[in-house]
């Protein structure tokens, strides 16, 4: 393989991949917020 | 017995006859590496071993490097295992809070653009005549991530390590000189002053220790040679969210944090010998690198502007310079460029997701380049 293909395929899907995977993970995080979402600390209400 | 005595004293003076103009301008080298950590606080805990490692491999006939020697016995089990940095990565991902960026997921394409100037580096190296390992070793200064420089280029081209980790660590600690007229050239007025509002969504516990796991596996499968990059540091990510093993947390991003980054340091610099280091291309290393982190942040504010484009100006293109790896120094740059066009512009915590986006995404980077290596059968 010459010099400028072997350039040009790294770059294009290295640019590409690392685009494809952190657009994964927004989606991978987006997914874990939903299925755990925050739930605030409620104190006990004090008993009188 | 005058004889003898005349033999004794003349092994006084073998280091002075054997000793090069070569070694002494690496001795001055390592000075300098010395002076920028110390005096100026350049990344000092690298900084600092670097530069000694050069003075000690420079002082002719002590063989520090030779076979048996103590640096090389540090340079073969912990670089050329990868064993350092991979035990550096578990104290990042113990040191790195994720949150800022589980808050604003949407920010973390930052953290891929932010990484761009990897694969044009690559591109710039190839065409200034390296072989294509070098030039991937060269490209991955643009990762601002010491560790995954020194991972990737201790794999393909060792004999650029030192160039390459003297580029990564300065340039690093150069960040906020580096990016902001890079910021100012390619924004107009009117979207510095963007004002950004609060995204302050919290994160469950579970989501937080589930992150580490589901990140391992997810980016794994897509580049699998990337496993030990993406693997140590979210592991130690994981014992620091679990809370359960607040032990080994300590130790990994205290104890043997610090014992091997003075090992690594070292070892660097022992790779750093005037015959391997005062060349040409050494220069080209170090002028590559700074094209690289140009780059990025060119390319991160590139796509800021996309994303202020596309949200109806809701997002200041500025803090896409803060998708490089340099956590959290890119984030303050960012925060102070920000108020420096507008008072009221509070940048600081979208340009923290950007920050950790970008930290994930300089492994990502390398990990996809690793893969994309092994796919096309170069490694």
């Amino acid at each position: 393989m010459d010099t400028w293909t072997f350039g040009w395929t790294v770059a294009i899907i290295g640019m590409g991949g690392t685009m494809f995977v952190l657009w994964l993970l927004s989606l991978v995080i987006l997914l874990l917020k939903k299925l755990f979402p925050y739930k605030a600390k409620t104190s006990a209400p004090l008993k009188g | 017995m005058e004889t003898a005595i005349a033999s004794g004293l003349q092994g006084l003076l073998l280091g002075f006859s054997h000793f090069e103009i070569g070694q002494a301008l690496m001795i001055l080298i390592g000075s300098l590496l010395l002076y920028l950590g110390i005096a100026k606080g350049f990344e000092p805990l690298l900084l600092l071993p670097i530069g000694f490692g050069a003075i000690l491999v420079n002082i002719p006939l002590a063989g520090l490097m030779e076979e048996g020697g103590v640096l090389r016995f540090f340079y073969d089990t912990g670089v050329l295992t990868e064993i350092f940095p991979i035990l550096i990565f578990v104290g990042i991902g113990a040191m790195t809070d994720f949150q800022p960026l589980l808050e604003n997921p949407k920010i973390i394409m930052l953290g891929a653009a932010g990484q761009f100037g990897i694969f044009l580096t690559l591109l710039l190296a190839l065409a200034l005549g390296f072989d294509k390992l070098e030039a991937v070793a060269i490209g991955i200064i643009g990762a601002c991530d010491g560790p995954t420089a020194i991972y990737v280029s201790s794999k393909f081209a060792p004999h650029l390590l030192g160039a390459v980790s003297v580029a990564a660590y300065s340039y690093m600690s150069l960040v906020p000189l580096i990016q902001p007229p890079i910021m100012r050239l390619l924004t107009t007025e009117k979207e510095k002053k963007i004002v950004m509002g609060a995204v302050k969504q919290p994160v469950s516990k579970t989501t937080k220790i589930l992150f580490p796991v589901v990140v391992t596996v997810t980016a794994s499968l897509v580049a699998p040679l990337g496993t030990p990059l993406i693997g140590m540091v979210m592991l130690g990510n994981l014992m620091k969210e679990s809370g359960a093993v607040e032990r080994l947390k300590h130790a990994s991003e205290n104890e043997i944090t610090n014992i091997v980054t003075l090992l690594l340091g070292l070892s660097i610099g022992a790779t750093m010998q005037a015959d391997k280091f005062l060349r040409v291309e050494t220069l080209l290393v170090l002028g590559l690198g700074l094209i690289a982190i140009g780059l990025d942040t060119a390319v991160g504010v590139l796509f800021g502007k996309l994303m202020c484009l596309l949200t109806g100006g809701k997002i200041n293109p500025l803090i896409g310079a803060a998708g490089i790896s340099a956590f959290p120094m890119s984030a303050r740059v960012v925060q102070a460029e920000g108020q420096r066009y507008n008072k009221k512009s509070y940048l600081l915590m979208p340009a923290m997701s950007a920050n950790a986006a970008g930290q994930i995404g300089s492994i990502i980077a390398a990990a996809v380049m690793l893969s994309v290596l092994k796919g096309m059968g170069i490694v």
